[in-house]
């Protein structure tokens, strides 16, 4: 199926590049309307080349916050600490249970599986109003608690990791016991190492959700200073009275996507590893 | 090391009246330091009777007794067992060195007396090369001895094999399977080693128990297990190519075959043969006569027992072996290279009186 015909090259070329255009020419208005005056955002057209407010409004940013959000250092901190709480948390809840699901025969374990499974079809936003009443009830709002407690059941983990832990062959878990490995050890020695791919993967889909949650932290925090980064952007652009600086949401939407872009590109290697091969 | 017992042990899958007997009651004691060849065809139960003894299955019924001491209900760790799987079972994200270790470490035992230990085994193994690499680096054979040094670095009272060979080559096999026996010479542990090639069987073990449908058929020496078998499935597994089984009818002191078919009962070259029965007959009533290729010897025309119609010839180089019928039945001789018969020849064969094996037609039981 490789040929090379020059014509279909350079089709195939122009459609790459229209289609890498695309995507990237917002992301590059985005980044110049950061380094304009907010006077200069307005303008219609609006430039296309870069201005000289780039630190001035970084900093600004980052120290005091825009349209009476807090300081936008504060909000990417709590979205920092909510992606990587959920992240982590999610991932540890989710091997240990399908560990148990996988490894144990116990009384009811069908049951645990098919419960867990269940919550597949009921993602946050279809159980957000239970989950509201329960983690205002408990005295979470406003708190990193509830921003992620609730977020970390997750059924789709448990299920890569129960589909992963099936691909392991039993006669490993056969030579530990004989080698006289308990169940702790086996995880520990044994699957975890194993399973270092497909937590890679699975850490960097997990880091960009929770950094992305939008409704539920909207939901759960009423003060300021407990807003994520994504809901403080929202906050900026306030409409009614008082005039949106958007040079300022600019700013604060590129530095907003930075960590996830970071997450991604350090843990690239293992990501596609992950997701493309296990190793045998 | 340590001797083994099993006393009537049983195994069953499921419980109530689903209930699956897959072992039927099966006795035997190793002795200490003795190799043992567990052999049989495909599913007879031989990898679920040393898996019992590794304590990877639970026993259903009956004792297994490792250096005295009853183990139905210790762990595997606590049983001092070493197994070889058939695919190895290697940790793949360690090395050789540390897939050697890991049972030792677990075990607390002190790391430089690990690190002898894996140097030795590794030496021994021609593994030394190789200690840093992974498993998925390294060929089947190599894979395959380094499953071995896992199991000699921990110094077990008992080995058990699980098909160790099947996934080598020929060739490798071969030679693996002398290294085996040098290094049972050496260490002289308590060895029970599952297969179904019978090559393997018959050069490994001290003593074979010949296993089918869950039951010990015959427990012996390789050689009395082949000059003896105690029954016609035995016979019939033992010795490459089988056994020659003509069953028949004794009438008086003669001894009459009856043709498996029509067809060949018609056919004039192979007639049904008729023998004298040996002294004291076995018994009346139907038998079946066993008799090896290697045995049926050609013979002039007048002291011929019966004629071999010859409908297929295998020349393997040495001696070739000539498929055809006669005595009523379908037949397998051995003929010497020089003497390579020609299809549809009608050869005149006889077989010694000592060479005669007697089954009851019935149960298949040896009777003399
Ligand atoms: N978990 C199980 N549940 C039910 N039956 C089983 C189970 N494991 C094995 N069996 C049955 O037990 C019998 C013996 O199996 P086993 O694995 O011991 O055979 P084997 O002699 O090792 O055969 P092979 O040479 O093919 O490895 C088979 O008939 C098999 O179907
Ligand atoms: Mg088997």
């Amino acid at each position: 199926m490789v040929e090379n015909r020059p014509g279909l090259n350079f089709f195939s070329h122009a459609l790459l590049i229209i289609g890498v255009a695309v995507v990237a020419f917002p992301v590059y208005l985005t980044f110049v309307a950061s380094t304009l005056t907010a006077d200069q955002v307005l303008d219609a057209p609006m430039r296309l080349w870069p201005g000289s407010h780039l630190l001035e409004n970084y900093a600004h940013v980052l120290q005091k916050g825009a349209g009476g959000a807090a300081p936008l250092s504060r909000l990417l901190f709590n979205s920092l600490i909510s992606a990587l709480v959920i992240a982590i948390g999610k991932i540890a809840i989710s091997i240990i249970s399908a560990y148990a699901i996988v490894y144990f025969r116990f009384p009811g374990r069908m049951f645990c599986f098919w419960l867990i499974f269940l919550t597949l079809m009921l993602p946050v936003e279809v159980r957000i109003l239970p989950t509201y009443k329960v983690v205002a009830d408990m005295g979470f709002l406003d708190s990193y608690v509830g921003l992620t407690l609730p977020l970390i059941a997750s059924a789709t983990a448990t299920f890569l990791f129960r589909q992963f832990f099936l691909t392991i062959p039993d006669e490993l878990l056969e030579a530990a016991r004989i080698d006289g490995a308990g169940p702790l050890r086996f995880f520990w020695d044994v699957v975890l190492p194993l399973s270092v791919t497909n937590i890679a993967a699975l850490f960097v889909i997990l880091f960009i959700y929770g950094w992305n949650q939008y409704l539920w932290p909207l939901l759960i925090t009423t003060q300021e200073n407990m807003y994520t980064a994504v809901i403080g952007m929202r906050r900026m652009m306030s409409g009614g009275d008082a005039a949106t600086e958007w040079n300022l949401v600019m700013t604060t939407a590129m530095l907003t996507m930075l960590p996830p872009a970071i997450v991604v590109i350090l843990m690239q290697r293992w990501f596609v590893k992950g997701l493309v091969d296990s190793e045998k | 090391m340590a001797a083994v017992e099993l006393r009537g042990v049983r195994k069953s899958y499921g419980s109530g009246k689903n209930a699956l007997e897959v072992i039927h009651g099966i006795d035997c004691s190793v002795a200490d330091g003795e190799f043992i060849v567990l052999v049989g065809p495909s599913g007879c139960g031989k990898s679920t009777l040393l898996r019992m003894m590794a304590g990877l299955e639970e026993i259903s019924a009956g004792e297994i007794a490792i250096g005295g001491r009853v183990v139905n209900q210790l762990e595997p760790k606590d049983r001092d067992v070493a197994m070889v799987f058939q695919n190895y079972a290697l940790y793949p994200h360690m090395s050789v060195r540390e897939n050697m270790a890991y049972g030792l470490k677990i075990r607390g035992v002190a790391a430089a007396e690990i690190a002898t230990r894996v140097e030795r085994a590794a030496a021994m193994l021609e593994l030394a090369p190789y200690l840093d690499r992974r498993p998925r680096e390294l060929s089947g054979g190599q894979r395959q001895r380094v499953a071995m040094g896992r199991a000699i670095v921990r110094n077990p009272q008992v080995f058990l094999f699980d098909e160790p060979l099947s996934n080598l080559d020929a060739k490798l096999r071969v030679q693996t399977r002398m290294e085996l026996q040098k290094l049972h010479r050496e260490f002289n542990t308590t060895s029970l080693y599952v297969t179904h090639d019978q090559v393997e069987a018959m050069t490994l073990g001290q003593r074979l128990i010949v296993m089918n449908a869950g039951v010990a058929e015959q427990i012996g020496a390789p050689m009395e297990v082949y000059a003896k078998p105690a029954s016609t499935f035995v016979a019939g597994f033992i010795g490459s190519p089988a056994m020659n089984l003509l069953r028949g009818e004794a009438q008086g002191d003669r001894f009459v075959t009856t043709a498996t078919s029509a067809a060949i009962a018609l056919a004039t070259p192979a007639p049904p043969l008729s023998i004298h029965l040996p002294v004291p007959a076995p018994r009346d009533g139907p038998l079946v006569l066993g008799l090896r290729p290697e045995h049926l010897v050609p013979a002039s025309a007048g002291a011929a027992r019966f004629g071999f119609a010859v409908e297929m010839v295998e020349s393997l180089g040495a001696d070739s072996y000539a498929y055809g019928l006669g005595g009523g039945g379908t037949l397998i001789a051995r003929v010497a290279a020089g003497t390579v018969p020609v299809v549809d020849e009608v050869l005149p064969l006889t077989f010694a009186a000592q060479h005669m094996h007697w089954f009851d037609a019935a149960n298949g039981k040896r009777v003399a």
